[in-house]
């Protein structure tokens, strides 16, 4: 028999050390990237949508909405992928809701590893397509006529800002996969409180037109503040107040939803 | 003597429903036990308990002297597990699943593809290494999924239903892989509805119905204990049917039923097989076969719980999905003789 290296035995009770739990969390984040390899609709989750989410608003809605296709993608490009950013996290929870549906997790959790591992590894590589629709989102966007007036800089503080707010997002994510019966379950939930709130919001439109009630829901919605900080670094305007609404945003849910979402998690996996 | 698996008066509620209400079992180092029982008898939540994914919540128990909720990592190191259903992941190919598994266990990138390649080998999916595994049938599934249990050379493996759901080709194989195992020194625990299932691949034997073990011992003794023996009598053709079941009938009882072109009775008198044969020779009835056999673990199970046992249900934890659904057809359990 070859391959005599066995599993290096735990130290001390149940503890993981931290290179072996990092070793084990990235295993799972190349888990969740190479299985997009096999699977064409990851494809289509991850790049056709978000392709046609920036065709569809920019050449339906553009003309009426700013008098040309080029001057609503200019408005509209950073709200679209804040969008697509939220749209995505609910793959997250579809995931993990079938790795616990299916089996998989008994089967890891059968195993010494870190508890944690599985789970962070999938947000892990979560994030990293976050990060690869993003860019193709602003190649396409870019191709069709967006310029990044931002410079470099604001380029990457707003790819940052999106990532910090995504792994924040996810954490809603983790609670909804751990809690619902099925994926199915978890799209109908996601999508139906999803849509509301990116739709009511400054993502796609000037919130000005909208009725008063929905604007001051739009005013403290956080994909307002996402999409107005993001818009901000990336072709310029106000950026101070609604990356910090976006980041209170982004702190606030995660102190919320992280402890239930672990909560939830430790008692299913 | 030495065990590797141990339950003491183990205990596990859900709601309102006691699915382990004091379960007694012991394994042998090196040999395999059988775990038999109908849908919803406590089966797999024994198992989820000693492969550490459940705590019970009276008694105790041990997988190679660790208690499983005190010193679930050391037993988590020495065990492997298969489940009913398949949990491997069916996005990743073959080799992966097992890449992961290796790489998870800190194995080397080198050493684990070469214990991928050397499971997959063994179990006869070198072909299909390259495939995601949501192309796999139900059972190379099944075989993949007892490859990826065995990355880290558990010397404990848990098989919770491994054959629920196969065709009966699929299924001798799975049997064969798990003979070899054992042969190699592995202690396995192994539930299972079939009955001839556990007759063929266990040593030892418990039945449990209903969270309690009704009944223990190796299927011979099973079968000689509860069942004694069964008079079997086949007439030359199935005309002769009445007539040889009238004749046995009345030097045997009423107990005595036709079974397909068969008459069995359940022997208590020692003297009955030759009265039998007298009987028919004196009324001029020829018999295409007479024989003595014990009782079968069917009929043993049936003599135990008062029911025979179902094809499953799917009441029994997960369900497993259209996976296999089209192959589980519901299997009576024939005895082996």
């Amino acid at each position: 028999m070859t391959g005599a290296t066995m599993a290096a035995p735990l130290t001390g009770p149940g503890r993981v050390r931290p290179l072996a739990w990092a070793s084990q969390t990235l295993t799972m984040a190349w888990r969740s990237l190479v299985a997009a390899k096999h699977n064409p609709l990851e494809l289509v989750d991850y790049s056709v949508t978000p392709i046609m989410f920036v065709f569809l608003f920019t050449y339906v809605l553009g003309g009426q909405m700013a008098g040309s296709s080029e001057a609503y993608l200019m408005y509209a490009l950073p709200g679209i992928i804040v969008q697509n950013t939220l749209f995505m996290t609910v793959y997250t929870a579809m995931a993990l809701n079938t790795d616990l549906t299916k089996g998989v997790f008994d089967r890891l959790r059968s195993l010494p590893i870190a508890r944690s591992a599985p789970l962070i590894g999938r947000i892990t590589a979560d994030l990293t397509k976050h990060v690869w629709a993003m860019l193709l989102m602003i190649g396409i966007g870019t191709l069709m006529g967006f310029r990044i007036t931002g410079g470099p800089g604001g380029f990457l503080l707003g790819a940052l800002l999106l990532v910090v707010f995504a792994a924040a997002a996810s954490w809603t994510a983790v609670l909804i996969g751990m809690l619902a019966g099925d994926p199915e379950k978890v799209q109908a939930f996601s999508f139906t409180v999803i849509f509301p709130i990116t739709f009511a919001s400054s993502a796609f439109v000037v919130v000005d037109t909208m009725p008063g009630w929905l604007q001051a829901w739009s005013d403290v919605n956080p994909v307002t503040h996402l999409s107005d900080a993001y818009r901000g670094l990336l072709v310029g305007g106000p950026v101070a107040e609604p990356v910090m609404w976006s980041l209170v945003w982004a702190v606030g849910i995660a102190a919320v939803f992280a402890p239930l979402a672990m909560r939830a998690y430790r008692a299913k996996v | 003597m030495t065990y590797a698996i141990q339950a003491e008066g183990l205990v596990k509620r859900f709601k309102d429903t006691e699915a382990l209400a004091g379960v007694d079992l012991a394994a042998r180092t090196g040999s395999v036990l059988g775990v038999l029982g109908p849908n919803g008898a406590g089966k797999t939540t024994a198992v989820r308990i000693f492969a550490t994914l459940l705590p019970p919540d009276g008694g105790h128990a041990r997988v190679a002297g660790h208690d499983v909720v005190r010193e679930a990592s050391a037993v988590r190191s020495l065990i492997g597990l298969t489940g009913q259903y398949a949990a491997v992941d069916e996005n990743l190919t073959g080799t992966e699943n097992l890449l992961l598994i290796g790489r998870l266990l800190g194995m080397s990138r080198r050493d684990a593809r070469a214990r991928a390649r050397e499971l997959l080998d063994r179990f006869r999916l070198s072909d299909a290494a390259g495939r995601a595994v949501k192309t796999f049938s139900g059972g190379m599934r099944r075989r993949l999924d007892l490859a990826a249990s065995l990355v880290g050379r558990p010397s404990i493996l848990f098989l919770d239903e491994p054959t629920t759901g196969l065709d009966p080709h699929s299924r001798g194989e799975l049997w064969d892989m798990v003979r070899g195992l054992v042969a190699d020194g592995t202690t396995a625990l192994l539930t299972t509805q079939y009955l001839n299932e556990a007759d063929v691949l266990a040593d030892d034997i418990v039945v449990i119905d209903r969270g309690r073990v009704i009944a223990e011992g190796t299927p011979d003794q099973l079968k000689s204990e509860v069942g004694g023996q069964v008079l079997e009598v086949r007439p030359l053709g199935p005309a002769d049917l009445p007539v040889v079941h009238a004749l046995v009938s009345e030097a045997a009882g009423p107990d005595t039923r036709i079974e397909g072109e068969v008459i069995t009775v359940p022997v208590k008198d020692p003297e009955l097989m030759p009265t039998v044969v007298r009987r028919l020779d004196g009324a001029g009835v020829r018999v295409g076969e007479l024989a003595l056999r014990r009782s079968s673990l069917d009929e043993v199970f049936l003599a135990l719980t008062g029911h025979r046992a179902e094809p499953r249900t799917d009441d029994d934890a997960e369900s497993d999905d259209a996976e296999g659904a089209g192959a589980a057809e519901p299997e009576r359990a024939v005895s082996a003789r």
